[in-house]
């Protein structure tokens, strides 16, 4: 550290000229300016597009303002706008969606607590196995199992119900659940498991009193991932739904692409804003977890 | 009993979701690898039929056609992406004062489904309302950007919508992957007199080399797994010139009565997915075990 004058000074005073800094500094501002419009200039046209009337669309253009705001498209596309035979509008099925989603979350999410809690701190020859085998799964591309599933589903006698739906999100959303909880539970030191059974608690006991009070971070994560997961889900959806217990992803492409009739833009991008709400309140509320469900789904442990 | 009960708990408690993964995820890939290997039509047939359907995909020009796409797509779908995620996360590296924000914005498109994605870009290149006549209106009559219909553009307005969807979230892969190099490294570089652009090529993006792997993975994965934006930007349209593996599957499945196709095309998805994962997750379990 004693010579740091004689090293630096021909470098530095090439790097840290005032203004060159300056202008770099002007540059890199106008870069993550442009790329934020970038980001952000799809969703102002839905917005924008949304509000305008269809004579207003068809002689303006793509990011005017309108010139008149209506809520007339939004109306319609929350409880007129035809998807297929049905011209109900989204409404029926945003609701789908939410009775699909929330009993899917909770079951999903208690389900993969306990497996995490059990492969983590209550090690038995072949927990690991099994925690291997239920990764994997995480990564099959879900074609592999329509075909068998629809006909499962059928023998069970929920086919193209809610109820099934909720089954086959519960199914394939354990993977990720559990692969959440396993990771938070395994930085919890062991001791404190043997310790609670010295004393004599149990199995549920130490779940329900020592590990559920700390895993509040976790829940919320694993909570935000599997919503998404699930409010987004399309594949799922319209492969094992009937006319009338679609989600909304399946509504809404319905909508966007039915061939009847005068192509209404601005009821597609407000049902497509209908349909995208709950997820986007959820990242602007809680973004900081889903972040990290992000990149605990991806950069495991 | 109770004694029993209580030291077998931990498998009794696991083995719901044992046997649902046994059944729901290893014995469905028995099923469709089975299925793949018969004559199955409308109904699926048991009878072993060897290759059959792997030879109809290898001569349908469709499949070819979804092949050929999927490589297109993925390749500058994951290339640029990590290009681009990168870019963002240096540039909001820099001591940036609206960094929270400008992080907001980036990677809001993530939390959106793929439909509504696919939505908002087809309506924004539709050519004859959308940004080619925006740009026609400011008085640049000849511009033209009709991809969206163009047979041999159109997989293009697929990589675009999916880059912009999925970009902020590899930036925050590496954002977190830059935060994480030591400090004191970059410090003694710094007083050293290396160029601060030379700290990153030489320093901080090679000890970066994990993230790179995860973002590759995830972003692979995606690619191979894209149905729903094809779905809703192009149909697979026009014809079919848009076709991935999953929707050929998915039309197979469940438009067009070929069980035997729909088998044999997801066999051949999850093969695709085995090569890029299998290496990746037997290396991270062996590393956890040491």
């Amino acid at each position: 550290m004693t010579d740091i004058s004689h090293t630096r000074s021909p470098s530095m005073a090439r790097n840290q000229s005032p203004t060159v800094k300056l202008v770099l500094r002007v540059v890199l501002y106008i870069l993550l300016g442009l790329f934020a419009l970038f980001y952000l200039m799809p969703l102002f046209v839905m917005i924008t597009t949304s509000l305008k009337s269809l004579d207003e669309i068809r002689t303006g253009d793509l990011i005017s303002l309108p010139r008149e705001v209506t809520l007339d498209a939004w109306k319609t596309a929350w409880a007129t706008a035809c998807t297929g035979i049905q011209c109900e509008g989204v409404r029926p099925f945003f609701w789908n969606s939410v009775l699909i989603a929330i009993p899917a979350v909770m079951i999903s999410t208690l389900v993969g607590a306990l497996n995490g809690y059990v492969v983590a701190q209550w090690r038995f020859k072949g927990a690991n196995i099994f925690f291997a085998l239920m990764l994997f799964g995480c990564f099959i591309p879900f074609q592999v199992v329509l075909l068998p599933m629809a006909r499962v589903l059928g023998i069970m006698g929920i086919a193209g119900t809610i109820p099934g739906l909720i089954f086959v999100h519960v199914i394939y959303g354990l993977g990720f659940t559990t692969l959440f909880f396993r990771n938070y539970y395994v930085s919890i030191p062991d001791e404190l498991t043997k310790a609670a059974k010295v004393d004599g608690a149990g199995f549920f006991r130490i779940f329900w009193s020592i590990f559920l009070p700390l895993s509040l971070p976790i829940i919320v994560v694993t909570v935000i991932w599997q919503f998404t997961q699930i409010w987004n889900d399309f594949l799922f959806g319209v492969s094992f739904s009937q006319a009338g217990t679609q989600p909304v992803t399946v509504a809404l492409n319905n909508i966007v692409n039915s061939t009847t009739g005068v192509k209404e833009y601005n009821v597609d991008m407000a049902a497509a804003i209908i349909a995208a709400l709950p997820t986007l309140l959820v990242y602007v509320v809680a973004g900081k977890y889903f972040i990290r469900g992000l990149t605990a789904g991806s950069v495991k442990g | 009993m109770s004694k029993w009960l209580q030291d077998n708990m931990p498998k009794i408690v696991l083995a719901p979701s044992f046997v649902a993964v046994m059944v729901f995820v290893y014995g469905f890939i028995g099923w469709t690898a089975w299925v793949s290997l018969t004559r199955s039509r409308l109904m699926p047939r048991y009878e072993l039929d060897s290759f059959i359907q792997y030879e109809r995909l290898a001569t349908s020009p469709r499949f070819e056609t979804a092949m050929v796409n999927l490589f297109i797509f993925g390749t500058l779908f994951i290339v640029i992406a990590m290009v681009l995620g990168l870019l963002l996360a240096i540039l909001l590296d820099q001591k940036i004062r609206t960094e929270g924000a400008l992080r907001t914005i980036y990677l809001y498109p993530m939390a959106l489904s793929m439909i509504v994605t696919g939505t908002a870009w087809k309506w924004i290149l539709n050519p004859g309302l959308g940004l080619e006549a925006m740009v026609q209106g400011w008085g640049f009559e000849s511009f033209e950007f009709d991809w969206l219909v163009d047979p041999d553009m159109a997989i293009y307005t697929i990589v675009i919508a999916a880059i912009w969807q999925s970009s902020g979230f590899v930036m925050a892969l590496f954002l977190a992957g830059l935060r994480s190099v030591d400090e004191e490294i970059i410090k003694a570089a710094q007083v050293d007199g290396i160029p601060h652009w030379r700290v990153y090529t030489a320093i901080i993006i090679p000890s970066m080399a994990p993230i790179f792997l995860s973002a590759f993975i995830v972003l692979a994965h995606l690619a191979i797994k894209s149905f729903d934006l094809v779905i809703a930007l192009t149909g697979g349209g026009p014809g079919y010139a848009t076709d991935l593996p999953a929707t050929y599957m998915y039309a197979m499945a469940f438009s067009r009565g070929d069980i035997g196709q729909a088998a044999s095309s997801a066999m051949v998805m999850m093969l695709v997915v085995f090569a890029i994962v299998v290496p990746y997750l037997y290396s991270e379990l062996r590393v956890k075990d040491d």
